[in-house]
């Protein structure tokens, strides 16, 4: 390893430990979001310096796009999102800090302690390759596991975040015009119940509040 | 052979990126005064170029409450991401960088743009540059996954994930003529990360031009002239993506990369003032249910093809 | 020595996604806080590849399943804070006790 490595790999790791602290520290909540993107693009930047190009940029690409959707739910869920007025939304941040302490004192003991075994074997030449052979080859259960459960995500969130599904948007017998305002809805408002047959959807009307429950 | 890293080379890309969007914007220009009636000049091609200086001199403009650092932040993350994106493109027979994961560079720039564009939303603490922000990321969750099977097709078919092996690997047939779906879903995306034509929607007239609306001065310019640098970039990642990068016969390499280029980029300017503006809302729709499926099929084509081949 | 380093800094990434994990109230921000320590088991098993097994490929297969976990973390806890803030308008953990169980 380089000098010109261990120096970006220096940079990089103060960087996303800055980053990660201001993540807990800043007040605005678009600037903690960006301190995390921050953070994590140096993660990203660190697996590339570290020999793994093809990880380290998608690491950075799905960073940048996760962190944006979080950003659009910070801004939605949080009181006070650009952290105009400072306040605190912690509980038992003394007992946080000793757990975290202790871990951190852990590992680092760890770390030190652990008489680590030498290096074992060569790396090949192309490593994107190698993560492609061992997806398709010896992992591939791990592959096919991880695309079921990125399968049953999408549906899961789908199905728990969704308040309108077809039938909304198409009429009972799937046979109407969705109308013509955004998220182009058949008339219906979610909740009301045009009568019989569709008790399974759940009442929750915008600004209901709860009711139905 | 593609020779990567020439001295000249970091310093050329950009330079060259900067003429392509000159040449765009031009065109648009000329394309605008002919759709007017009137006779296309070069006073007045050269007429958008007068708000250069004019975004120099102009003074400053302050808003209450704003968050200066990520607006600015924002603002120069577009531009910028567009000329880190031409670093992996080779031109002719030279490429600044060429990265053995260069498509993936060239996506993971062009995600940049989500975030500079949401930031340039967020950052003046003004309603309709929010809304221009959200806008954009509506738009993205619409185009990104079918351009990312598009850039997967290309990189299938050719077995590799650098730039240059994808060209080198066209030899005699595009990309684009046998993959055709691949290559207009492509270009579609073009338009949409620079969020021009049928995808400016962030930058919407019913919201004040959202993203831009706020934005003076410097910023302004910055952030214009970034949707025409993506412009470009997209036009010149095409050619050794779907149409065989340098090669042709007769030509040096260089002429053709440069005249594919232009024809790409002379296309896409003339579609996008072609069409109306969509509604991210109508577009995720027809993204998720027609264009993504189809982008996959897509997808399978080369690589049941590269199975055959063995 | 750097490798040591690194393992320190990945250390220091998960510790400060825990304290946040452990101390935010807001749903949203407690993700953050375990999208930190993933974080930092990434750096954690790049190096160990780098370091340690550079011949094995199962050790970038880690890095691709703790990439993949991030993504299901997030998009799961958005479903569930948005369909608790829908049932009850809340998104803090201490008003949602009852969901014990």
């Amino acid at each position: 390893m380089g000098v010109t490595s261990v120096v970006l790999l220096w940079v990089l790791g103060a960087c996303a430990l800055t980053g990660g602290v201001l993540v807990f520290t800043l007040n605005s909540m678009a600037r903690v979001t960006f301190a995390l993107l921050g953070s994590l693009v140096c993660v990203g930047g660190v697996v590339t310096v570290l020999g793994l190009p093809y990880l380290g940029v998608v690491t950075v690409l799905m960073m940048v796009m996760e962190m944006l959707i979080m950003a659009v739910f910070m801004i939605a869920y949080m009181m006070n999102p650009a952290g105009l007025m400072p306040m605190s939304m912690l509980h038992n941040t003394r007992g946080a800090l000793a757990v975290s302490g202790a871990v951190f004192g852990g590992l680092v003991a760890g770390v030190f302690l652990v008489p680590w075994p030498g290096r074992t074997g060569r790396r090949p030449e192309d490593t994107t390759f190698q993560v492609g052979a061992a997806l398709m080859g010896d992992q591939m259960l791990t592959m096919v596991t991880l695309g079921f459960v990125l399968l049953a995500t999408m549906v899961g969130t789908t199905v728990l975040a969704t308040r309108r599904g077809r039938y909304d948007r198409f009429g009972d017998d799937l046979d109407q015009r969705p109308g013509e305002g955004p998220g182009g809805g058949s008339g219906r408002r979610p909740g009301e119940d045009p009568g019989g047959g569709s008790g399974r959807r759940r009442a929750e009307g915008p600004g209901g509040g709860g009711a139905g429950r | 052979m593609v020779e990567a890293g020439a001295w000249w080379t970091p310093l050329a890309a950009p330079a060259l990126l900067l003429g392509l969007a000159a040449l765009a914007v031009a065109g648009d220009a000329a394309l605008d005064a002919r759709g007017a009636g009137r006779s296309v000049t070069p006073a007045g091609v050269l007429r958008p170029f007068l708000a250069v200086p004019r975004a120099l001199v102009e003074q400053p403009r302050r808003l209450p409450a704003s968050d200066r650092w990520l607006w600015r932040l924002g603002v120069v993350t577009v531009p910028v991401a567009a000329v880190l994106s031409t670093l992996v493109i080779p031109f002719g027979n030279h490429v600044a960088a060429d990265l053995s994961v260069g498509v993936v560079w060239f996506n993971a720039m062009e995600v940049m743009t989500w975030a500079g564009l949401w930031l340039a939303g967020w950052g003046p603490n003004a309603a309709f540059s929010l809304v221009g922000g959200y806008r954009f990321l509506a738009q993205g969750l619409a185009y990104e996954l079918p351009l990312m099977f598009a850039l997967i097709s290309a990189a299938t078919g050719a077995r590799s994930l650098r730039v240059s092996g994808v060209a080198e690997a066209q030899h005699g047939l595009w990309y684009a003529v046998w993959m055709p779906f691949a290559f207009a879903v492509y270009l579609a995306g073009v338009l949409a990360f620079s969020f021009l034509g049928p995808f400016a929607y962030p930058a919407g007239r019913d919201i004040a031009d959202g993203v831009l609306g706020e934005t003076c001065g410097v910023d302004r310019l910055l952030l214009r002239a970034g949707r025409w640098l993506w412009l470009a970039a997209g036009a010149a990642m095409a050619v050794p993506l779907f149409l065989g990068g340098g090669a042709g016969p007769w030509l040096p390499a260089w002429a053709w990369s440069l005249v594919k280029t232009l024809l790409v980029l002379g296309l896409l300017v003339w579609v996008m003032r072609r069409l109306p503006v969509v509604r991210a809302d109508r577009y995720v729709e027809v993204a998720w249910v027609v264009l993504l499926p189809a982008a996959i099929a897509q997808a399978l084509v080369p690589a049941l093809v590269g199975l055959g081949a063995g | 020595m750097t490798f040591h380093l690194l393992l320190v800094l990945a250390a220091g990434l998960f510790s400060t996604g825990l304290f946040g994990a452990l101390s935010q109230q807001s749903v949203v921000m407690i993700m953050m806080g375990i999208e930190l320590m993933i974080g930092g088991v990434v750096v954690a098993v790049a190096d160990f590849w780098h370091f340690l097994s550079p011949a094995a490929g199962g050790g970038q297969v880690v890095i691709v399943a703790a990439v993949v976990a991030m993504a299901v973390e997030m998009a799961m806890g958005f479903a569930v804070t948005t369909a608790l803030y829908r049932a009850r308008r809340i998104d803090m953990t201490d008003l949602a006790g009852d969901l014990k169980g």
